[in-house]
């Protein structure tokens, strides 16, 4: 396997990013049917499922090394993207062994991982060949990497990671690296409890939805991860939608017309994954974001007639916590070009091989 | 890193104390273990001569091993079969079924003091505690309640941990459990594993103390992860009697015998595999079902619970 990256391609400024066709295919498209509302959608995260993205643990795919890169400069404008408290060093290193371990194993091309041994204290060393990147260190030492080991792989991984601390029949997010998430604030979010950071969810709460999910979490168990999808959508293919950024993509959201909203208008889906991290009992909650415009999503005969649908009926609280309010007529109206009204078969699926 | 069972080899077994027997397991492919850490458990399927066990041993290796993992397993005269067999029976060589580790014990890594109290064999957990709080610095100390026989039966496990203290039976060496608790600073978490007596007095002691619950953990195994006493369900639809044996699941058993259920967490808390309930009496382990609707006894949950007692009869 073979990845033909793109290293040159931005998510800010001229927005030069582009999904291959065969980027377009293996779009996690998140709606199995015309009508969307929130639901306990987590089921093991396997190698298989009805997009390729989940052949692997950690996917890595055309837009890695330019993902890598925005991630660094939203970094030098903000360092506080990342942050870590003190008690949270030993799911550090559970973090940086499971990616290592992980992407060494499914990219061997791209990754490899050198142990002397496996208990801390042991001489590692890592390739990222992607990024140009040879590191000798040990295992177990801080002072041996050029930054601590939750930022020193998560820097070198797409998406964005969280690591939530279990104690007291709760989980606490004290550990994150989140430079591409939808709107929502690590600085402001970083040591609260689970109920507390998904306060503002509407509808959710009222049908008990992250009373079950804590529950079913803080039973999560070590060699099962879990998954699901969620999403949102954004202006321009941009990773950093966060609100210290507002000022910069917020007002595009005035720029959509029903004639440039194919272009304009993405769709967000972002992967979370779940695993129980094996030293400190912790879960890492990675949520990798993969992004598509109208345009690449109605080249799929039936994700476009779907996401007409589902937009459509959208209830309005969550079109307002989208924030989707401004540009969704305009959507809408570009969308209804490509919905003939058949009825679609249910499942995710593309329902085709090529383009 | 993802799996659900391993297959392990026992390298060694050692008696270390008259009825405390140590047994050394190395995965039986060769390969690597997964790390585990301070607090986990490991869950061996013991074939035994009546039926098979699945008992839950702490792991004393150093934490994050992954060549070997170790458990000490004191044998218990009301054993229900499993410390018997161990003792009796297991043998270097042996190949046994197990779990991935699970840890239902870990240390709260925000105290600010570690505070442990162990009776006899409930030390184990903590001697992967002591490895991690010796690494990391944290200010911990462990008292340990015992035969007075037994205080250097776990010395290999002890060199270079100078926090330890030993309590037995007699004239001042008895530990004074409210004096200690009464003794400790702010920010000090409790951890307690031994006889339910001695965790009882050591929570009693804590709570009559004003120790907040949240700085206060008690080791309990094998509660609520799976099984149960075995049953017998019917599955209406498809005109099929399932045996439950109490190591599986409804569910499991329901997929055992070919039948097509809807799941999807197979823990409790999606709610998708939720079935009829057409006749019998539940024991509901779920997330999902209002305390109404496991009044009304017509819906359950095969992914986690159980018959109360006698048959159930499904609507599949």
């Amino acid at each position: 396997m073979t990845i033909a990256f793109k290293p040159d391609e931005t998510f800010r400024g001229d927005y030069t990013y582009r999904n291959s066709d065969a980027a377009v295919l293996r779009f996690p498209f998140p709606f199995p049917e015309d009508r969307y509302m929130y639901s306990v959608n987590i089921e093991p995260h396997v190698r298989s499922g009805p997009s390729d993205v989940f052949l692997r643990p950690f996917d890595v795919d055309e837009h890695y090394i330019a993902e890598c890169r925005d991630k660094a400069i939203t970094l030098e404008r903000d360092p506080g993207r990342c942050q870590v408290l003190p008690h949270m060093m030993l799911a550090q290193w559970d973090t940086l062994e499971l990616l290592m371990e992980s992407l060494s194993a499914d990219y061997p091309a791209l990754f490899s991982l050198v142990k002397e041994g496996d208990d801390f204290g042991s001489r590692w060393t890592w390739t990222n060949r992607p990024l140009g990147i040879e590191q000798r260190f040990i295992f177990g030492d801080p002072a041996t990497l050029p930054c601590e080991p939750f930022e020193y792989i998560t820097r070198q991984a797409q998406g964005d990671f969280a690591i939530c601390d279990q104690r007291d029949n709760n989980l606490y997010m004290d550990a994150g690296m989140v430079t591409s998430q939808a709107d929502w604030s690590l600085e402001f979010d970083v040591g609260m409890s689970f109920m507390e950071w998904h306060g503002p969810v509407p509808l959710a709460h009222q049908t008990g939805v992250f009373e079950r999910a804590l529950k079913y979490l803080l039973m999560l168990r070590l060699g099962q991860p879990v998954r699901r999808l969620n999403w949102t959508m954004t202006i321009n293919p941009r990773l950093d939608t966060s609100p210290e950024s507002f000022p910069e993509w917020g007002p595009d959201r005035a720029s959509v017309t029903p004639d440039n909203a194919g272009r304009k208008v993405h769709l967000r889906v972002e992967l979370q994954t779940l695993w129980r991290l094996p030293r400190s009992n912790a879960i890492l909650f990675p949520i990798r974001c993969y992004l598509a415009s109208l345009e690449d999503l109605a080249r799929v005969p039936k994700w476009g007639a779907r996401l007409h649908r589902v937009l459509s009926t959208l209830p309005p609280e969550l079109v307002e916590y989208k924030g989707l309010t401004r540009y969704l007529p305009a959507a809408l109206e570009w969308l209804a070009r490509h919905d003939d009204g058949r009825e679609l078969p249910v499942g995710t699926e593309s329902g085709i091989t090529t383009l | 890193m993802i799996g659900e069972t391993l297959r392990l080899k026992v390298a060694a077994v050692a008696d270390i104390a008259p009825g405390l027997r140590h047994v050394r397991l190395v995965a039986a492919d060769g390969g690597k273990l997964p790390p585990a850490a301070a607090g986990a458990h490991v869950q061996l399927v013991l074939a035994g001569a009546t039926r098979t066990h699945r008992n839950a041993y702490s792991l004393v290796s150093r934490p994050g091993a992954r060549d070997a993992w170790e458990i000490i397993v004191r044998r218990v005269p009301t054993s229900r079969g499993g410390s018997a067999y161990v003792h009796e029976s297991l043998q270097a060589g042996d190949v046994l079924e197990a779990g991935w580790p699970g840890n239902l014990f870990a240390p709260v890594r925000t105290a600010r003091r570690q505070l442990m109290i162990a009776g006899g064999i409930g030390i184990t957990p903590f001697l992967s505690y002591l490895a991690e709080f010796a690494f990391s610095g944290v200010e911990h100390a462990l008292h340990v309640c015992c035969r007075e026989s037994e205080r250097h039966a776990f010395d290999p496990w002890l060199a270079d941990r100078p926090h330890v203290a030993w309590h037995w039976d007699a004239d001042g060496h008895r530990l004074d459990i409210p004096a200690l608790l009464a003794a400790q600073p702010m920010g000090t978490h409790l951890y307690v594993c031994g006889p339910a007596a001695m965790n009882d007095e050591v929570l009693a002691a804590a709570a009559a103390a004003g120790w907040p619950d949240t700085h206060v953990h008690c080791e309990h195994f094998g509660s609520a992860l799976s099984g149960g006493e075995a049953f017998r369900a019917f599955l209406a639809r498809s005109g099929i009697e399932v045996d439950v044996a109490e190591d599986e699941s409804l569910l499991d058993a329901i997929e055992r015998v070919g039948v097509k259920a809807p799941c999807l967490c197979r823990g409790g808390a999606c709610g998708v595999c939720v079935t009829p309930l057409l006749e019998g009496e539940a024991e509901h382990r779920d997330h999902v079902l209002s305390a109404e609707e496991r009044a009304a006894g017509r819906l359950i949950m095969p992914c986690v619970s159980r018959a109360r007692a006698g048959r159930l009869v499904l609507d599949l």
